[in-house]
């Protein structure tokens, strides 16, 4: 791997940038592996540079159907932060946000960190009780976290409509000064290129069609180019989880939404911050680019279609309207979907199942783009050592079996 | 030529002489006509420059003729009604206009960031995934607020809109997107059979390239015909005709949506008060998709310079509005449509130097019609580069080569001040992609046409791929007659036009013609040239593995500008193909997105803004709040009084106050927001059992039961007293924030799970006003009102319902009581609800009655240690957690959550238990959602045990009182719990969660 640097960069435009090497590789699948995750998204590649950096397992591959990160890792509004309430929540967030922090460094790929702060507004009593009990589990968890006021709102986002006869004024916030956006494309490159540099074969545009099982073990995958042994296999398919793994004979206890998002035209900054608003189910950033980022509620039916309806998004768009008045006169740009696998208690599932060999870490939802450092670490240490992490132990499948949910909805009534 | 070099005496049809607009742009004053855009009229007055483009800042000029444009951005308006990114191409000037060019500083034709370009090999595609890593703190603090600052095309308006905006929603059986010659002829054909036709265009008249397009209809300019037939359906009463209107998305069973700016052009239209966009939301029964084509252009190096152009735009420029793009221009093209606009230029008196074709010898009557007018044309040749003065804003002249794939030799230099370019035609299939419609490629037009539609959308004409006149004007007609018959309407006679056109040479593909000097060094060849993607960085992205389309594209941000690729997308795969040695559908495409073009955020809000946002819900009581000094707060799309202060109080005395009315005196609440389900039929009782933890089956006629509703995961959801009212109806009370998700969650088990059950399920919610009478005084406030019913203690128990009329009102009575108090609760129907209200006030005046707010209900249930939803519950505790196991039967068959409520989880020791905290400083309050620690003394991270629900200062026993979820809390019964809060140990001691009156003596009388 030739390291990215700002010297790299000057002397590769001496030559007019001919000289760049590939950023992975588009290797031939192999006859066998030590592992196969399946689906190259953000948190399968994650998953396989940190099998193969922190557990130095390299003759692994990253199947894919499509492209890899074209799933929901480049679909999301790239919000990133840890102030969840729930402490199995905290831990795997917490995790995750922190090796953002650094991970523009670690992959030598700039993914764009912005810890710009996040906050979740409070726009009833009712929201700000609610807030308020998230931020003393947070503080004592040790998060940097703190309420803040309706005049502190207004100066951190000066936009926002701070009208006390507002429709839901603004009572205050919960603010994550830590918490903000990262280029989301960039993560899922930055991971294959890093995994792949280590030796990971990432094959793309190859569809597993099978999971071989013999007695109650994988033994190998089917794909479109052909069969893989392997005896440890990692399903990482969001919103296609349930398929693949009925491949194996395992029935997935979730479901499959469209979430949609949407960005208006480039302007110059106006909001330097993730504001959410709960109440009335909408969230807003803007991208380095210029486009304000926008997302709200998923639609409220199972879909594969990755096409939303437009009542949903005009529901979002009009809540932001009335949060950011001064968005009426701009503009929507473009407008996409992604599907988001969805869990009884809406967290994830990051687990082994009875088949021995077969982890499955999906159900992020709405959420999970926050999470894919922390979801590949831990779901690595899983598949490496055949036993849950400790912070991945709580997201079991069986916790569905014992009703030992994990359950955000108090915190946040909203997608995200 | 005239005086004015830019303006043609003898052409622009569309602009009016006698009548002179001015207004600024960048503040200057510009004239132009009638008619004009800000482009022609800008362009006419002698100025190329309109805008910055995003990475390079390079200056750049008009492009296109309408929504292609992807350089002449421009914002508009002023301070709050400031409209940025919006193309010159498109707004239509009127007097006192105001507009800017955008993304330069300090001026248009001195910007700084054009060192950017200077630098532009540094910073080629992708460089800063590469770069601006190291400090890591750099990034927030320094990098990216430089790269922001830089970024973003316009700036936002300043302050709340002060226009409005509306939608509409209909149904029509035949949509006509575009009113070209296809649409039209589309149009004319569904709308003879009688249905209802709709037919828009994003331009402000029909006709689409009618003008301009060549051929004949009827042996008469293509233009007339457009006209009238713009004309006859405008008369036909059976056909709406919707003009600035964009067909911008299409969605699942034919859902379309419609983008009509309806006062951009005139101010006088949003002076009036008509709303300045309208968002039109159609379901058509058959669509037929007449969009018309983009032009595309050809990549050659520097091929961005102001004065560049599609052939079109210059062709359409001066037919429509005398606007010359320049003295002397040439031609480039690989297809004989742009030789159009060499005959057209020529004939208006504009120099047209040379026209340079990338074929070989083509044959045509077009190229026939070029040399008899005696134009200059040089085959098998192409751009090598562009030669410009002034910092790249002027164009001086064009070096031509003999155009092969390799180096470039035998350079000629052409002077010119202006190049219209042609690299073919794209159909817009954006709207056939929408909802999944598939496209091939057609290696004739090599370009996308339409193949399958899963919604099975009728297209036609340039949309389809088919360019000429009489082609078009077939498929209109037949996509029209095809919508009448599917919609099984009755085919209306019409007397077709014929059209001809010459017959055309082929096209051959040219995407990237080389330049001067060693492949791909130096000079820039533009694709997408609103976000600088250039070829090399295309090839760039495929040396470094991002060879999937998308990749190319997310790498290099080819298509992402406002644009939304509508020139560069085509013309990006085929520099991609051409490079990689593959074939464009090889390569494959990018998915096209709703909207075709950009949609106002207004639009899409629509009249829901301000207090129609989410609009109030107000009870019959609302507007004696109002006058009363009620202080609200929302609670779900209610507004509830909080409390009333009086003169000199605050919320706290005012609470305190109602409170010890309630205790001492009586009260009055307005609890009408409580909600309220009728549910009527046989198996209602059956149903009741099924839905709540609790038995209501066995409940007798006039009896009141408190219920608690679980999910399917055995937590508490809902709760509320249920009253029978006869064999087979009772009526249903949930909180009030759950009535709405409530009356949905019943719905949706009788209509999904258990359709066999014969129950109906009314919400009533807003048709009663509902008022608590408590306190040690309500009976006597109730019995002091005429009526029938007998509220005494031995008539009238606890937990039972009478109706009878009160104060001359039909009522329905509950002694039930959230309060702890002697309680009734009153229902009635809510236009009688303000009478009853007022009956109740004054026959209260006597003993002491004040009315009472949320807040003062929410201290007085916990006084008792009564639970709110919500609250003392998130989703993840059961009733045996809040204390209330007798509530859940263990008789009944089956309830929702029972075999939730047996899994291991649920039945473990030392979950989280409802208990009360008693601080140890009476005077100090727990925060709101305050943890108790194992260690209070210690540092984060610290184990909780569990955290506070509820947390008041109690009036009635003199002292703060809080309820909490507490890891194994009943077994903790007298032990005392720390908090760390302000960095200090606060200590509370765990007790029974009931506060006041344990044994319920004062509701009992």
């Amino acid at each position: 791997m030739n390291r990215y640097s700002v010297f790299s960069v000057a002397r590769n435009a001496m030559n007019y940038n001919k000289d760049w090497e590939r950023a992975w590789r588009s290797p031939n699948p192999k006859a066998e592996y030590d592992a196969v995750i399946i689906g190259a998204g953000g948190h399968g590649l994650a998953t396989a540079y940190y099998l193969a950096k922190e557990h130095k397992m390299t003759n692994i591959a990253v199947i894919e159907k499509g492209w890899l990160g074209g799933g929901n890792t480049g679909r999301n509004t790239t919000i990133i932060r840890s102030n969840y309430l729930q402490e199995p929540s905290i831990a795997i967030y917490e995790l995750s946000r922190s090796l953002y922090e650094g991970l523009s460094q670690e992959l030598n790929y700039n993914m764009m960190f912005s810890p710009r702060g996040l906050m979740m507004l409070c726009q009833t009593e009712h929201e700000l009780r609610a807030l308020k009990r998230t931020w003393h589990a947070n503080r004592h968890a040790g998060l940097d976290c703190r309420m803040i006021s309706p005049k502190e709102v207004k100066e951190i986002c000066p936009i926002i409509n701070d009208d006390p006869n507002a429709r839901y004024p603004i009572l205050g916030a919960y603010y994550q000064p830590r918490g903000g956006t990262g280029r989301h494309d960039a993560v899922a490159w930055g991971y294959a290129r890093g995994a792949d540099a280590m030796g990971v074969d990432i094959i793309q545009n190859c569809a597993v069609t099978g999971i071989r099982r013999e007695g109650g073990k994988v033994v190998g995958v089917e794909t479109e180019r052909g069969y893989i042994k392997t005896k440890r296999v990692g399903v990482v398919a969001a919103g296609h989880t349930s398929v693949v793994m009925q491949m194996a004979g395992v029935n997935m206890p979730i479901e499959s939404v469209c979430l949609q998002a949407l960005v208006s035209e480039p302007i110059k900054p106006v909001i330097d911050c993730v504001v959410m608003a709960n109440t009335v189910h909408g969230y807003m950033s803007q991208s380095d680019k210029g486009e304000l980022v926008i997302g709200g509620g998923a639609d409220s039916y199972n879909n594969y279609s990755q096409r939303g309806s437009f009542p949903a998004l005009e529901h979002t768009v009009t809540a932001l309207v009335e949060t950011f008045p001064i968005i009426s006169r701009l503009r929507m740009l473009r407008l996409w979907g992604g599907i988001v696998d969805m869990t009884g208690d809406r967290s994830p599932i990051l687990s082994g199942t009875d088949v021995e060999g077969l982890y499955v870490n999906c159900g992020w939802g709405t959420g999970g783009f926050k999470a894919i450092p922390g979801s590949g670490f831990v779901f690595a240490d899983t598949i490496a050592n055949g036993r849950p992490h400790p912070i991945a132990e709580p997201f079991s499948l069986n916790r569905f079996a014992e009703g030992r949910l994990i359950d955000e909805s108090v915190a946040a009534a909203v997608a995200h | 030529m005239s005086g004015k070099p830019y303006r043609l005496s003898d052409a622009g049809r569309l602009i009016d002489r006698s009548k002179r607009v001015s207004f600024t742009f960048d503040g200057k004053t510009v004239s132009g006509f009638a008619g004009d855009t800000v482009a022609s009229a800008v362009m006419a007055s002698g100025q190329r420059v309109m805008g910055r483009s995003f990475k390079y800042h390079r200056p750049r000029g008009v492009v296109g003729l309408g929504s292609e444009e992807m350089n002449a951005l421009i914002g508009v308006g002023k301070a709050e009604r400031h409209e940025p990114n919006l193309l010159a191409t498109k707004v239509e000037i009127f007097d006192g206009l105001s507009a800017v060019s955008q993304n330069r500083w300090p001026s248009l034709n001195h910007d700084i960031g054009a060192i950017n370009n200077v630098l532009g090999r540094f910073f080629s595609a992708g460089f800063y995934y590469k770069t601006f890593m190291w400090p890591q703190a750099f990034w927030k603090h320094v990098y990216e607020p430089f790269i922001r600052q830089a970024a973003g095309l316009g700036k936002a308006p300043t302050g709340r809109d002060p226009d409005v905006y509306e939608q509409v929603h209909v149904h029509c059986d035949v949509l006509i997107a575009g009113a070209g010659a296809a649409g039209l002829a589309a149009a004319e054909a569904a709308a003879a059979s009688g249905l209802r036709v709709i037919i828009a265009d994003e331009n402000p008249r029909l006709g689409g390239l009618c003008d301009i397009g060549g051929g004949l209809i009827d042996g008469a300019s293509p233009l007339e015909w457009a006209k009238t037939r713009a004309a006859a359906l405008a008369a036909a009463d059976n056909v709406q005709v919707l003009t600035r209107t964009t067909v911008a998305g299409h969605f699942e069973d034919n859902y379309v949506l419609m983008f009509e700016r309806v006062g951009d052009h005139d101010p006088s239209i949003t002076a009036a008060g008509t709303p300045r966009h309208r968002l039109w939301k159609v379901r058509a029964g058959q669509i037929i998709i007449a969009a018309g084509a983009i032009e595309r252009p050809i990549a050659f190096a520097n091929n961005d310079r102001p004065g560049v152009m599609l052939a079109s735009a210059a062709r359409g420029l001066a037919a429509r509005y005398g606007t010359a793009a320049g003295v002397n221009g040439v031609v480039f093209t690989n297809n004989d449509d742009a030789y159009r606009t060499a005959l057209m230029l020529k004939s208006m008196g504009v120099g047209v130097a040379r026209i340079i074709d990338s074929r070989t010898n083509p044959e045509s009557a077009l190229i026939d019609q070029a040399k008899a007018a005696g134009l200059d044309i040089s085959f098998g040749s192409s751009i090598a580069g562009v030669m410009t003065s002034k910092g790249g804003k002027q164009i001086d002249g064009i070096k031509m080569s003999p155009y092969n794939r390799g180096r470039v030799t035998n350079e000629t230099k052409v002077d010119c001040d202006f190049v219209a370019v042609s690299g073919g035609w794209n159909p817009a299939v954006h709207l056939w992609c929408h909802n999944g419609g598939k496209i091939k490629f057609d290696h004739e037009l090599q370009t996308y046409r339409p193949d399958r539609s899963p919604d099975g959308l009728l297209i036609a004409g340039a949309a389809n791929g088919t360019f000429d006149v009489p082609g078009a004007l077939a498929e209109g007609y037949a996509a029209g007659e095809q919508a009448v018959a599917l919609l099984k309407g009755k085919a209306g006679k019409i007397a077709k036009a014929s059209a001809t056109q010459e017959a055309q040479a082929k096209l051959e593909p040219i995407w990237f013609a080389p330049a001067t000097g060693a492949y791909n060094e130096g000079d820039k060849h533009f694709i997408d040239q609103q976000n600088d993607v250039v070829a090399s960085g295309l090839e760039l992205a495929q040396r470094e593995g991002y060879e999937s389309v998308e990749h190319t594209k997310r790498y290099t941000t080819l298509g992402m500008a406002t644009d939304q690729g509508k020139t560069s997308n085509i013309l990006g795969l085929g520099v991609v193909a051409e490079a990689t040695g593959k074939t464009i559908p090889e390569i494959g495409t990018t998915t096209f997105r709703p909207p075709y073009t950009t949609v106002s955020f207004g639009s899409i809000a629509g009249a829901h803004v301000r207090d129609r946002f989410l609009p109030v819900r107000r009870t019959a009581i609302h507007d004696w709040h109002v006058a009363n000094g009620a202080d609200f707060e929302p609670v779900g799309q209610w507004r509830r009084p909080y409390c009333y202060p009086k003169a000199g109080e605050d919320r706290h005395k005012a609470v305190t106050r109602e409170i010890l009315a309630v205790r001492n005196k009586v009260g009055l609440l307005d609890a009408s927001t409580l909600g309220k389900i009728e549910i009527k039929g046989p198996d209602a009782g059956e149903f009741l059992d099924r839905m709540y933890t609790n038995t209501f089956s066995t409940l007798k006629e006039g009896r009141c039961r408190y219920g608690l509703m679980a999910n399917e995961m055995g937590f508490l959801m809902d709760d509320g007293v249920t009253v029978r009212v006869g064999p087979e109806h009772f009526i249903m009370h949930t909180t009030s924030g759950g009535a709405d998700r409530i009356a949905g969650w019943l719905e949706e088990w009788l209509q999904t799970e258990w359709p066999d059950l014969k129950v109906f399920v009314t919400p009533v919610t807003e048709q009663w006003a509902q008022f608590a009478v408590a306190g040690p005084n309500a009976r006597k406030v109730l019995e002091k009102l005429s009526g029938d019913i007998d509220f005494s203690a031995e008539a009238f128990p606890f937990m039972t319902m009478k109706t009878g009329t009160l104060a001359g009102m039909s009522v329905r009575a509950y002694r039930i009581s959230f309060s702890g108090e002697l309680s009734y609760e009153i229902g009635v129907p809510a236009n009688q609800g303000r009478a009853l209200w007022d009956a109740i006030l004054e026959a209260g005046a006597a003993f002491g009655i004040e009315v009472y707010g949320t807040e003062a209900l929410h201290v007085l249930r916990a006084e008792k240690g009564f639970i709110i939803i919500g609250d003392e519950t998130d989703n993840t505790v059961t009733a045996i957690d809040v204390g209330l196991e007798g509530l859940v039967s263990k008789k009944k068959r089956d309830f929702i959550g029972k075999r939730s409520m047996e899994q291991s989880f649920l039945k473990m020791d030392g979950r989280k238990q409802l208990v009360g905290l008693l601080t140890e400083d009476p005077n100090y309050v727990l925060p709101d959602g305050a943890h108790a620690l194992e260690d209070a003394t210690g540092k984060p991270p610290q184990k909780t045990l569990g955290h506070v629900t509820s947390t008041y200062m109690s009036p009635s026993i003199g002292r703060s009182i809080a309820m909490a979820l507490i890891f194994n809390g009943r077994a903790r019964m007298g032990e005392t719990l720390s908090f760390s809060l302000d960095g200090k140990v606060v200590k509370a001691k765990v007790v029974e969660p009931v506060f006041y009156d344990k044994e319920g003596a004062r509701q009992n009388v």
